[in-house]
């Protein structure tokens, strides 16, 4: 008999919900015979990859709906992708947590801003917060880029301002950040692999 | 890594040093099971505790942390004394018969040239000799007292078993056994990986604890071979990604460097980087360095990157120093830094001596947070209570949080530490407003444009003329930039050979760095990943995992660089005849018949260059060859040597007991007013040294409830002697000092770290998980870099995060 994976978890599950409840003395009527579906049955699996250390294991992301534009995805169970060639399905400790990574309640969800001296967050939109970094950034490079050094050296640098990228960010994200950083004449710019 | 970790299975004896895979790698450690269980390969582990990877290993030998290179010099006088190293490979291989400068010296722990004032080395007297032919002169012969062979085995020979015992603590049995197994390696058909991570890193001379590692494989003869290598197992997702893409304060993408202020020259900038052969016949490929820089500047400014412009070179930002993150901190402490931005950094948890890092952050006019999590740097400014006790009120620092998205929420590729670029989708939209990186950058970036084109600046020419062809401006699309990055033709590429053959139309994406041009026909962002798009389509997203040849490899798996190979210097694998040192395992072979190499992996060398023809398989290096002898390339000397770490627990260096020059690194960064933070034995007898857990990753884990269920509580490890010493019992909270401050812990009483005896005198380590903080679910802790000194490899400057120095007491 020719059983793909799905089918054989669904087996599985229906073996042992229905095996069980004969031995504990139950003779499941009718009404008793069909057991819980398979949770991840109806879920819509995406292709991952872990972000955590750099193995880069494959995971496999069930969520409920179905991406129609108007279904609200709803991550619900993350495992090891069975067909990647280096973890073969496994997670380890971490990559077995993911999940609660994703929904985590400490996930940031709207900007917020600090004034100075302040002891507590505000909350601020999207578009204000661009344009008060932009303002800050440009008033700091106008006042303090270097074109040329004491010798007279063409040296286009600002280096009052600085950034850190990171090392869980996209291989795009980390090219599009290269781009506008150099753009701008930053030196003062490393990512984790300094440390 | 050189090799990647599927590779790991076809090896014949594993040797974990600096890194715990079994804990903080855990499904590639599975490799190595896998080698223990169908090849019989056999695992080592040197580390200063019993780690989860010494628990399953074939045989474990303690160590001093901080003292690799005395261990690994120890290796390599060994396999020089007893002839355990492979002929063949050292001798056409490597560098053994070149011959070194007269005038280059080695006294007492000091190179020639130094400065010790400026802490660092004049090295023009570090390199090889050159005849009137402009190659390197070489011995065939190996006598000459000036060839790198005999130099080395000078050098070393210094580095006996007693010595090594005297300064590493570790038995001289346990020492030779290890020796022994290593040398069985030297035969030309057994192979030996080495594997290590932060652990080789995180010392003021991490740089040369590799290095060290690489030389031992050279003489072994496992470097391009299947099972064998140096493999780095970094740490992040994309770490590697990050580095290829030249994320780092003195680098351009694909391991091009930024100029100094000094080259003003265009023409001299490329030439100093185009390395011309030092040997007859060699391909020494960073010759076609112009094509990668001029395909980078056509990608990131378009039609305002012109040959009468250098491609805007002028454009691109001169270093006058290093502007490393310690380097910025400084600068940052200096008040010389306004402003600071953090995506998905959380620099107050992950840099060292915290009270300077935090005082440093307080200087800012702004810094803005770009991250999915709520981290400590974010909330540096606000009381925390013990762990955080600042004033809020005193900190003048506008300071912007702004919510990213996860790994879940976003298309796009990460490099894996085997290299290998894997494209990952989207599964659900984040929550709350939270926007993707590249929109977030985005919209920053081109609101700072607006403003430049509106009011003028200075300098706006590369911030207005960056290429943003997006078809959504204010959200740059993950395809349009791995497009970009991965290269395209702007007008017909033809071959050299034969201009009337067009290999690539104009507007169509490249299959990879041979194609690129220095005439401004070829946009290329990052030239190592060129072809991972190309015209087939995403091959970054491939998922075919067969591997017909059952070595691992999986070429249709996604997209490694460069050119898609799996195992760096393959050509190595093969004698100089083309036939692989071991047929049973082969990576490629010179097929005379096609005239061409081929085999399980691509090749990693001229693919039409046959045997006879004398090429050489290190062809990144101008020699063709691999270097023992460093030249110019490391600061602190050609040779590794030993040296104590920043904070040790002996007063001299053992190996130069009289030279105070030579007690650490000569050529290591201290920043002035960080002498007097560093701690003396007296008051901090023991060594600290700091790791991570296999259930947590770094700070990130604390905000994740199983991870924060699975460890709750920060603890730090001791050794039985220690603990009966100082009255502690498992489960006491003690304060683990530093010069620099303390941190609160649950005592773990452990055989796993043991009492070494070194130079004389007992020395005890304390063991300290990193990962508590003062935000997350999991039980708030203490920030354990609040310990850790302020100071870094002297190459790399990363910092010394494995060996300082502390005391103990319980509270």
């Amino acid at each position: 008999m020719q059983v793909t994976r799905r089918q054989f978890f669904k087996i599985c599950a229906a073996g042992v919900g229905s095996s069980s409840l004969v031995a504990l003395g139950f003779a499941p009527g009718e009404a008793l015979a069909e057991v819980r579906e398979f949770k991840l049955a109806r879920t819509t699996e995406t292709r991952n990859t872990c972000p955590y250390c750099s193995v880069g294991c494959g995971i496999l992301i069930s969520s409920l709906g179905d991406k129609a534009k108007n279904a609200h995805s709803e991550i619900m169970h993350i495992e090891g992708d069975p067909d990647h060639p280096v973890n073969r399905g496994t997670l380890c400790p971490k990559g077995a947590g993911l999940l609660d990574f994703v929904h985590s309640p400490n996930r940031l969800k709207r900007p917020e801003y600090r004034a100075p001296g302040s002891k507590e967050w505000t909350p601020i939109s999207w578009d204000d917060a661009f344009t008060r970094i932009a303002r800050l950034m440009k008033d700091d490079r106008d006042k303090n880029f270097i074109a040329k050094n004491d010798k007279g050296e063409t040296v286009n640098r600002w280096v009052s301002t600085g950034m850190l990228a990171a090392s869980a960010s996209s291989n795009e994200t980390g090219y599009l950040t290269q781009k506008i950083a150099r753009s701008l004449g930053m030196l003062a710019f490393d990512n984790q692999a300094r440390v | 890594m050189t090799n990647h970790w599927v590779d790991i299975k076809n090896t014949d004896l594993v040797l974990i040093m600096g890194g715990n895979a079994a804990e903080a790698h855990p499904c590639g450690f599975k490799w190595v099971t896998e080698a223990k269980a169908h090849r019989k390969a056999k695992l080592i582990v040197v580390d200063p505790r019993f780690t989860r990877s010494a628990a399953v290993s074939d045989f474990y030998a303690p160590i001093r942390s901080g003292t690799d290179i005395a261990f690994l010099g120890g290796v390599i006088n060994y396999l020089l004394s007893n002839d355990k190293i492979h002929h063949e490979y050292v001798k056409t291989y490597t560098d053994f018969s070149f011959l070194v400068k007269d005038e280059f010296a080695f006294n007492d722990g000091i190179y020639s040239g130094y400065n010790p004032e400026k802490r660092s080395y004049d090295k023009s007297s570090w390199g090889y000799q050159i005849g009137a032919d402009g190659y390197v002169v070489t011995d065939p012969t190996l006598q000459n007292p000036r060839c790198v062979y005999q130099m080395m085995k000078a050098h070393y020979s210094r580095y006996t078993p007693e010595a090594v015992t005297n300064i590493c603590g570790t038995p001289k049995d346990a020492f030779l056994k290890v020796c022994e197994m290593l040398a069985e390696t030297s035969a030309p058909n057994k192979t030996m990986t080495i594997m290590y991570a932060l652990g080789w890193t995180q010392h003021s001379y991490g740089s040369q604890m590799i290095r060290t590692g690489a030389m031992v494989q050279l003489l072994l003869g496992n470097i391009g071979a299947a099972g064998g290598g140096m493999n780095a197992l970094r740490g992040h997702s994309n770490i590697q990604g990050l580095t290829d893409l030249g994320l780092l304060s003195n680098l351009l993408p694909g391991y091009m460097t930024l100029p100094s202020d000094a080259e003003q020259d265009y023409k001299a900038y490329i030439e100093k980087r185009a390395f011309k052969p030092l040997r007859p016949g060699q391909l020494s490929y960073w010759q076609n360095y112009n094509k990668f820089f001029v395909s980078t500047m056509k990608a990131w400014y378009g039609d305002a990157a012109t040959a009468e412009n250098n491609w805007a070179y002028d454009w691109l930002p001169k270093l006058d120093k290093g502007y490393d993150l310690l380097q910025v901190f400084e600068n940052m402490n200096q008040g010389k830094v306004n402003g600071y931005l953090c995506q998905g950094f959380n620099p107050l948890a992950s840099a060292p001596c915290k009270v300077k890092v935090s005082g440093s952050l307080a200087k800012l006019k702004y810094l803005v947070i770009i991250d999915p999590l709520a981290t400590e740097t974010s909330e540096f400014w606000q009381n925390h209570g013990e762990y955080n006790d600042v004033d809020p009120a005193k900190i003048q620092t506008e300071v912007f949080r702004l919510p990213s998205t996860c790994f879940a929420e976003e298309d796009g590729s990460l490099v894996s530490s085997s290299r290998v670029l894997q494209w990952h989708w989207k599964a659900a939209e984040p929550p709350g407003d939270a926007k993707g990186d590249q929109e977030i950058m985005a919209g920053i970036f081109l609101r700072l444009r607006e403003l430049y084109k509106k009011d003028g600046g200075a300098f706006p020419d590369p911030i207005l003329n960056l290429t943003w062809k997006h078809r959504q401006p204010h959200a740059p699309s993950p395809e349009e930039l791995a497009k970009e990055y991965s290269g395209r033709a702007l007008k017909d590429v033809t071959d050299p050979k034969d201009p009337a053959k067009v290999l690539v139309k104009a507007g169509e994406q490249l299959n990879g760095f041979a194609e690129l041009r220095d005439d401004g026909s070829t946009i290329c962002g990052c030239w190592i990943f060129s072809g991972a798009w190309s015209e087939k389509g995403n091959l970054m997203a491939r998922r075919d995992n067969s591997d017909p040849f059952g070595m691992g490899q999986t070429l249709n798996w996604a997209f490694a660089w460069p050119a898609n190979r799996r195992v760096l210097y393959n050509r190595a694998s093969c004698d100089p005849g083309g036939k692989p040192y071991d047929p049973t395992r082969k990576l490629i072979a010179w097929d005379a018949a096609t005239g061409k190499w081929g085999g399980s992996d691509i090749p990693d060398f001229k693919p039409d260059s046959p045997p006879g023809d004398g090429m050489n398989p290190f062809i990144m290096n101008p020699e063709g060859v691999a270097r023992f002898f460093a030249v110019d390339k490391m600061a602190e000397g050609p040779f590794p040597e030993h040296y104590e770490p920043m904070e040790s627990p002996l007063a001299n260096n053992p190996m130069h007991p009289k030279n105070a020059l030579a007690r650490s690194n000569p050529a290591a960064r201290v920043f002035k007013e960080d002498w007097a933070t560093f701690g003396k034995p007296d008051q901090f007898p023991y060594v600290g040294t700091t790791y991570r857990l296999t259930e947590h990753f770094h700070f990130w884990t604390k905000h994740v409830r199983l991870n924060a269920i699975l460890q709750p509580e920060q603890f730090v490890e001791i050794g039985e002697d220690l603990a009966k010493e100082k009255g502690i019992k498992a489960g006491d909270h003690v304060r683990v000092k530093s010069n620099r401050g303390f941190i609160v812990a649950v005592a773990v009483v452990t055989k796993r770290l043991r009492t070494l005896d070194v130079d004389g005198k007992k020395v005890h380590t304390v063991g300290m998980p990193i990962h508590w903080g003062f935000m997350g679910l999991a039980k708030n802790g203490y920030i354990t870099n609040t310990l850790t000194p302020f100071v870094g490899d002297a190459n790399t400057q990363t910092p010394e995060f494995k060996s300082f120095l502390v005391n103990i007491e319980k509270v």
